[in-house]
């Protein structure tokens, strides 16, 4: 596949297209159910008017829309919210949390430990709950206050296409074993030599693979669908395998290498401070309906659907009752 | 805060000569043993890249150029290649195409031909034409005089293109690890496993090695120039 003239050619016409600037895109997709479980209206206090609270996120979809969900929620409890969305990587917006240009941003369980409070992958605990009581500590002494965890968890997963995993019979990544070294596993270009990647499975799992390659994060479905790789690196709340849960399939991390991100809701102490108590209870209502399944149909919204993260947010808040 | 800067610079050297635990732990990192093997695959796509870009370009912009005619078509080309968004071009190839050494050096080959294109039809064009009617005037033919008389003439020229497009994919080739080929892009773009000192490290390491290949290409240009135009320059200058 490596060495062809007609891939070339190919390349080169792609590369016309896109200097003469044909941007094809177009899908269409319906839009999923969903259902209204608790109605806990958020009621607007008045004593609330003129406090100022930024709300930050991260750089892709899902951090837009979380962001979104606890800035419109707050709002509706009668803060004077502003968003500093697309904030770049944890680095930037946790600098930025800690310097007090904004004053809260939803951050991923671990992603924290690891990147910010540099806890060894290994010794972070599978189980969000016990993840967040332990570093209760490590919050306070930054003048943090995190919330409990979101239902749902964004986790790597090893995932293939359906018709992959039932030529090769596997379920879980330990059922690779024996497997491995005849396929292609592609992720991030950081993923090679992190142990919440791929160290993690060559080392817990004993897994060698034939190759790996490294590829932009965006094109995590792309490579399996054009057969660069058997395996891919996946989140578990693409909304990919939302729409198209019969193309892929994700194999059960039967040792747990990958650790579970649920999302907290980290905020400035002082900002906590001045708030007073609903800023607490806000955050903690607006996303207790934040299922796997709902941040995935949310996710594909946005990533899918091209609809505003702003709306989708909204819908959300409507659909479970927080906002009429 | 100027001796902070110096901090980070010592780091980032210590990162290229010493191996290192890797940000999330678990591996080693950095080194000259890792530094030569991502600069070799740096070099490697850069070359096919560069090569590929000289074999489409050259010969047509000769063509043009010796005709006189596609001028429009020459410069535009140009222009338009230095639009292109490069990342959105290998995302597109990855997609559509695949990843790995040739396709990748086939999307940077995108970058390399408009300066290769552009210059090689306006120095050949600008070959002074007393010259080449001499040449007519000794029976030489159009091809004869396209290769033997202007392509020497234009050499520095097409040259100076040769060297933007090197500078070009080098430096682009730093995103080659979102397609499945691992140059010193890695370096810069897995901060959470080299750290700020290796994010550093590539970039230097990156910027130098333009600047070595910029230098290479300058003494080729110059052993490429014809003597009586050297002697010329020499002349106007002095």
């Amino acid at each position: 596949m490596r060495d062809h003239p007609r891939l070339r050619v190919l390349a080169l016409i792609a590369a016309f297209a896109l200097i003469l600037g044909i941007a094809a895109c177009g899908d269409d997709e319906g839009d999923g159910g969903g259902g209204d479980t608790s109605a806990s209206l958020i009621e607007e206090n008045p004593d609330n008017n003129g406090i100022a609270i930024t709300v930050g996120s991260k750089n892709f979809d899902e951090q837009f829309v979380l962001g979104e969900i606890y800035a419109q929620g707050l709002e509706a409890a009668g803060y004077d919210v502003s968003k500093d969305l697309n904030l770049g990587d944890e680095s930037i917006a946790f600098k930025a949390l800690g310097d007090g240009e904004i004053d809260a941003y939803p951050e991923y369980t671990s992603t924290i430990l690891t990147s910010i409070f540099e806890i060894p992958p290994e010794d972070v605990p599978a189980d969000a709950q016990q993840a967040f009581d332990e570093s209760q500590g490590e919050f306070e002494q930054l003048g943090l206050v995190a919330y409990p965890p979101t239902p749902f968890s964004s986790a790597n997963a090893v995932g293939l296409l359906t018709d992959t995993a039932d030529e090769l019979g596997v379920s879980t990544i330990s059922d690779l074993e024996g497997k491995s070294q005849d396929l292609v596993l592609a992720g991030s270009p950081e993923c090679r030599q992190r142990i919440d990647c791929l160290l993690g499975l060559e080392q817990n799992y004993g897994l060698e693979f034939k190759e790996f390659t490294p590829v932009d994060i965006g094109l995590r479905y792309e490579v399996l669908d054009n057969g660069d790789a058997d395996l891919s690196i996946l989140f578990t709340t693409d909304p990919q395998l939302f729409t198209d849960p019969d193309t892929y399939t994700v194999l059960e991390d039967d040792k747990g290498v990958l650790p579970a991100g649920n999302v907290l809701f980290v905020a400035r102490q002082e900002t906590v401070d001045e708030a007073g108590d609903d800023f607490g209870t806000t955050v903690e209502s607006v996303q207790e309906n934040l299922t796997l399944e709902v941040m995935q149909e949310l996710n594909a919204r946005v990533t899918e659907d091209k609809e505003k993260p702003e709306d989708v947010a909204h819908d959300y808040l409507v659909e479970f009752g927080y906002v009429e | 805060m100027p001796l902070a800067f110096l901090d980070s610079f010592s780091g980032a050297f210590d990162f290229i000569f010493s191996q290192r635990e890797s940000f999330g732990g678990g591996t080693q990192v950095g080194g000259l043993g890792q530094v030569g093997e991502l600069m070799l695959e740096h070099l490697k796509v850069s070359g096919i890249a560069l090569a590929v870009s000289l074999a489409l370009a050259l010969p047509l912009g000769l063509l043009l150029g010796h005709r006189g005619t596609g001028e429009l078509f020459a410069i535009a080309a140009g222009n338009a290649g230095r639009a292109i968004p490069e990342l959105a071009l290998i995302a597109l190839l990855v997609a559509f195409v695949g990843t790995g050494t040739l396709n990748v050096a086939v999307a940077l080959a995108v970058l390399g031909i408009p300066p290769i294109l552009t210059n090689t039809f306006v120095g050949v064009h600008q070959v002074d034409r007393e010259a080449v009617e001499a040449a007519r005037g000794m029976g030489m033919s159009e091809r004869q005089i396209a290769v033997r008389v202007e392509l020497p003439l234009a050499a520095p020229t097409i040259m100076t293109g040769v060297r933007t497009a090197a500078i070009n994919i080098i430096a682009t080739a730093t995103i080659a690890p979102l397609a499945g080929v691992l140059t010193l892009g890695d370096f810069i773009l897995a901060r959470n496993v080299y750290g700020d000192e290796g994010v550093l490290a590539g970039a230097i390491l990156v910027a130098l090695l333009a600047l070595t290949v910029e230098l290479t290409l300058a003494a080729v240009q110059w052993a490429l120039t014809p003597r009586g135009v050297r002697l010329q320059r020499t002349q106007v200058s002095a």
